[in-house]
Parts: C-alpha cells; structure tokens; sequence
C-alpha cells in the first residue's frame, strides 16, 4: 500500500465520524494548549523576576549582618556560633576604599506615620545614600534624589513615592514642603517616577531619607545590608574577598557576614523558575497522555465497529500489518493534528494575554512547543498500538460476520 | 484447479467438537460453475471460508493452482486471496464512506498499483457490471443490485482465477437477482472458476455441477 492511499484511507474514516473526530482533536489540542500556557505563565514569571534583578544590574553585592555556620567542638565562646556584629554606617564608609567598587549604598528599612497637614498614613521607609538611585536604576520624576547626602552627612530631606505625594499633598506641590515622618521632619526635594518594587516594598508608597536620619529615627545603628556596586563584573570575586576581609578586621576577626552576589541571586532565581516551568510542562504532559488514552479507547471502540471492514479488507488481500498500518495512521493523524491545533490555540490564547496583561511577558518556550508535539506523536503511537494490534489480528470470518 | 483432500474443520464449543467439515474430499477444475446447497449449518460457508482461505483446516489438504495452502502464513495467504481469489458477499461488504469506483480500487490499493492504473482497471470493471455512470456514488446512493454490482466489480478488479460467492443474491429482489447471477455466469463464461454458495435450488440447479452438504459431509455431487 502506498503512502498516499494509507493517508487517504486513515483520512477518509476520520471524515466519516466527524463527531468522534472532533471530541478526540479537542482532547488532544486541550493538552498542547495546557502546555504551551503553563510553560509560558513560567517563563513568564521567570523572565518577571530575573528582569527584575537585571534592571538593579548584575554587578550588585549585598552585604548581610550574619553567617551561617556550623557552631561548637571549639569550647564554650564558640557553642553560640558566631554573634554577628551590627554592620553599621562606619562600615559601609569602610568599604569605599576597595578597589574597583563604584557605588555604595547602605540601608535601613522600617515603617513609621508620615504626616502633612493634617494628614497622616502609615509610611515604610528606606534610609540610604544618593548612590541608591543608580543601583536601583531609579528614576526621578520630578526633583532631586537626597541632595547633599553623603555617607557621612545627613542634611534633613527625603523624596516620596506618587502614592504618598497624592495621598498626603493632593494638589499641593510636594516639593519644598516639610514632611513630619515619626518624631522627625524632612523636606520633600523629589518624587520617584519608577514604579514597581524594591525590596519587597512598592515604590509608589515609600519614603526615601538619609541613612543616618533613619538609624536615628528608629533609634537602630544597624543597617539592613549594604548594597555595593562594582565596575566591573570580572572584578565580583575580588571585590567580595576585600569587603569580608575589610569587615571581618572591624569585627575583631569574626567573618559574621554574608556576601551575595546579585548574579548568584538571579542564576538561582533563573534555575528555580526553569525548574518550575519543567515541572508545570509535565503536569500538563500528563493530559496528553490522558488524550493518548482516550484516543485509544475510541480506537477500540472502533474497531469493533469496523470489524465488517476489517474483515472485507482482509479477503480482498490487506496483510495485517497493513491493517495496523490504518489504524496507527489513523491515531497518529488525530494525535498530530490535535497537537498542531493546540500549539495555535495556546500560542494564540498567549498573545491575547500579553495584550490583556502587558506587565507580565506570557513566553511560551520554543522547547514547549518540540517536546509537547513530540509528547502528543508519542502518545498517539503508544495508544494506537493496542487498537492498531487487535484490528490486525481479527479473524477475517469472525469480523465479516460482524456488524454488517 | 482446485483439490481438497480429506479436509476437516473442526470447532471447540465448550467441551463439544462439532465437525463443520468432515473428511471433504473433492476436486474443482478450472472455468467450472459449482454451486453448494446444503441447510443451515451443514458446512456450506465454511467451506468457502476456507476455499477462500479465510479460514484454515484442521487437517487435510487444499491444493490452489497446484500451491499447498497448508503450511502457508497469513501474509501468503493474504497475498493469494489479492491475486487469485474474488470474494461476492451476501451483504456486499462495500466501505460506506467511499464511492463506488473506490471500493473498487480497495484491492488494487492493498496491492500498491499506481492511482492511474487503478483507475483505468476500476473503470474496466464498472464498465464489465454497467455501472460506469454511478462510479461517483457513495454505497448509501445505490440500490440493491448496484451496490452487489459494485462488490462485483470489486472483485474481478484484480483478474483473480476463483469467485467465491455467499448467497449474493440473498438481499435482494427477484429482478435484481436475475441480474446479478446472469453477471457471474458471464464472468463464469469468460474463464472464471465460479463456486457459489446459496439455498435456491434453481440457483443451483444453473450450474454446472451442484454438491449438496449434510453436517460436513457431501452427500450429493452432481452435474447439471
């Protein structure tokens, strides 16, 4: 039998039951779309958050207060571990003497009642230096990021997000006003245009001050981390020995510091969410699989009702495996198209959702679309062989004398 | 053409055998009209099952155009049902979904004939049955006697040496009837072996030669 007839024929049977058809195609392309969509909700939020990380730049280093280490077998000073230190002001100052660093960055976060006129909500506040701007990538709207702030000057000011602007000023021109935040004022010198997060807090909702004015605020020396910048990627490894070096000698020889490497932080993000999406691609493999099942139950079915056929077509001459050729042909059409049917649904479906979410990138993976065709041939191959096998071996007397 | 040598089938039904074919022993020769009568259940499709090696036997031996057929496979016996042996139904057997000059071309498809070859022997064969005109039309579209003269068709398509028929004639009127056998008796006469099933005695009373079957048994062989 020729390629084209075995075509043809398989063809031909799917056009006579459309009804089955149909339910099977659906079945099939239900499978491919939940994959296409579930991978690209994955790489999506992958793409979000390592995007995220890429606008602060990869060449960020965060200092943390502590360590985690294992503790005792040293005696009684060490049972403890090691108690770490505050990291302090002086600290970070400590640090702008390493070579190849480009910004640095201290910060203190917490939350207190800003109040203007009258007005008052419950604001989180980021205290840091001007250098904070560049190592967020920041942009002002209007104003002046903490002029005159140095890591060892702290003159009163702090700028605002849009939310406390409007919330607390209304109409008011922020700029210039003092703003009464806790048992402290600051006059307003700009409002932060970038919207978005910062660590974990929303830029619309923040007050951004001096360092020093808020460790005085909240009455706490330590700092939250430190974040440094360095020129230069290749210089990381480097730049990270000398702060733990430097930080370790102002702590009297105890390394009770964590350095991370932003890029560190954003391969294990990239890694979790690559992980995430692989996991979500197979639970919704998982339906195709249960489409390749359904798809063999119909073709059971089905031979039962074509027995006639089976046997017609075994006295005129058809060989078994010829028979299975038919039937193979036939789920592997069904489970082939389906699955070219789902790729269009779900890559369309995940161009609409782009328009209706344009935050978020839907980006299904092009591996989505290899392994979940692949998945849907397979399935139907692997299910089509039970059907396929059992029409073969009919015996030609029996099936004639079957359903007429 | 055909010799049948001590041939038995036999079939299990719980803890009973029940011998559809008992020791038949019998010899066909080329171009011959034999018809096989016999009631219900005495052994009349079986045997043509097995003349038409849809069915094998239990034991004895089936000589086709000189070939043992007892020790062949599935695949040669396929290969000798495509080429040597044209099967006519009672119920036609054609595949709905196909037109008429389709279901005639099935076996040449099987076979791998090319589509232009295929087409020129489908519409030889729908001219042999007059139905040049209904080649288009799907089974559904047909009467009675079209649809057997499609199966006709179908069957001579591939120039096989034996037609084997199960009562053809068994769905349909007296006038189509008339149609159909006068058909297979020109094929017949055309150099045909003709070996037809059937309960009409002036059916087979037309034949050449009728053998009668009793519980697997011949127990009438006759010339006409």
């Amino acid at each position: 039998m020729r390629f084209y007839d075995l075509i043809f024929l398989a063809f031909s049977t799917l056009v006579r039951y459309p009804l089955r058809t149909l339910m099977l195609l659906i079945a099939t392309s239900i499978g491919v779309m939940a994959v296409i969509l579930l991978t690209a909700v994955g790489e999506g939020a992958r793409d979000y958050i390592t995007g995220q990380f890429k606008d602060m730049g990869t060449n960020l280093l965060f200092v943390v207060p502590g360590k985690n280490e294992t503790s005792g077998g040293m005696g009684p000073v060490d049972l403890a571990g090691v108690a770490p230190r505050d990291l302090t002001v002086e600290d970070a100052i400590s640090l702008r003497r390493i070579e190849g660093v480009k910004n640095i960055a201290p910060i203190v976060i917490g939350e207190t009642p800003a109040q203007f006129n009258g007005l008052e909500r419950s604001v989180p506040i980021i205290g840091t230096t001007p250098s904070f701007l560049a190592v967020r990538n920041w942009e002002m709207e209007v104003g002046n990021f903490l002029p005159g702030v140095t890591l060892d000057r702290s003159p009163p000011v702090c700028v605002i997000g849009k939310e406390v602007e409007s919330e607390l000023f209304g109409k008011n021109n922020a700029i210039g006003q003092w703003l009464r935040v806790g048992d402290r004022r600051c006059r307003v010198t700009g409002i932060i245009g970038t919207e978005g997060r910062a660590i974990g807090i929303d830029t619309q909702k923040i007050v951004v001050m001096p360092v020093s004015l808020a460790t005085a605020l909240f009455n706490r020396p330590s700092l939250f981390r430190i974040a440094v910048q360095a020129s230069n990627t290749w210089e990381m490894d480097q730049i990270k020995k000398d702060i733990i070096r430097i930080i370790k000698k102002r702590h009297q020889g105890k390394e009770d510091i964590t350095v991370i490497r932003q890029d560190a932080v954003m391969q294990s993000f990239d890694n979790i969410f690559n992980v995430l999406t692989m996991a979500l691609a197979s639970i919704a493999s998982i339906s195709l699989f249960v489409a390749g099942i359904l798809i063999m139950n119909v073709m059971l079915v089905a031979v039962s009702q074509r027995q006639s056929e089976i046997g017609l077509l075994k006295a005129i001459g058809a060989k078994n495996k010829q028979i299975s050729y038919l039937f193979m042909t036939e789920a592997i059409i069904l489970s082939g198209t389906g699955a070219i049917l789902g790729l269009v649904f779900g890559h369309t479906i995940t161009q609409v959702l782009k328009l209706a979410f344009p935050t978020f990138n839907f980006l299904p993976p092009l591996w989505a679309s290899f392994v979940s065709i692949i998945v849907a041939l397979v399935s139907g191959i692997v299910f089509g062989l039970l059907p396929a096998r059992r029409a073969s071996k009919l015996d030609p007397v029996i099936a004639l004398s079957g359903n007429k | 053409m055909i010799q049948l040598e001590n041939l038995c089938r036999h079939f299990e039904v719980g803890n009973q055998i029940v011998r559809a074919l008992d020791e038949v022993t019998l010899e066909i020769n080329k171009k011959e009209y034999l018809s096989i009568m016999g009631v219900s259940g005495s052994g009349k499709s079986t045997l043509l099952n097995i003349l038409g090696l849809l069915d094998t036997p239990t034991s004895g031996d089936y000589v086709l155009s000189g070939i043992n057929t007892s020790k062949m496979n599935d695949d040669e016996m396929a290969h000798i049902r495509s080429t040597k042996i044209g099967f006519i139904f009672q119920s036609f057997h054609l595949i709905p979904r196909l037109t008429a000059a389709e279901n005639v071309e099935i076996p040449m498809v099987l076979s791998g004939l090319n589509s232009k070859e295929r087409k020129e022997r489908a519409d030889n064969a729908l001219a042999r049955v007059s139905l040049t005109d209904r080649a288009d039309h799907r089974p559904e579209q047909l009467s009675g006697g079209q649809r057997q003269r499609v199966a006709i068709a179908r069957s001579i398509v591939m120039e096989p040496d034996v037609l084997l028929a199960d009562e053809p004639t068994g769905n349909l009127d007296s006038a189509s009837s008339k149609e159909i056998i006068k058909l297979i008796e020109e094929l017949n006469k055309g150099g045909l072996t003709l070996m037809l099933v059937t309960h009409d005695v002036e059916m087979g009373s037309r034949s050449d030669r009728l053998i009668e079957l009793l519980d697997g048994k011949i127990i009438n062989d006759k010339k006409n």
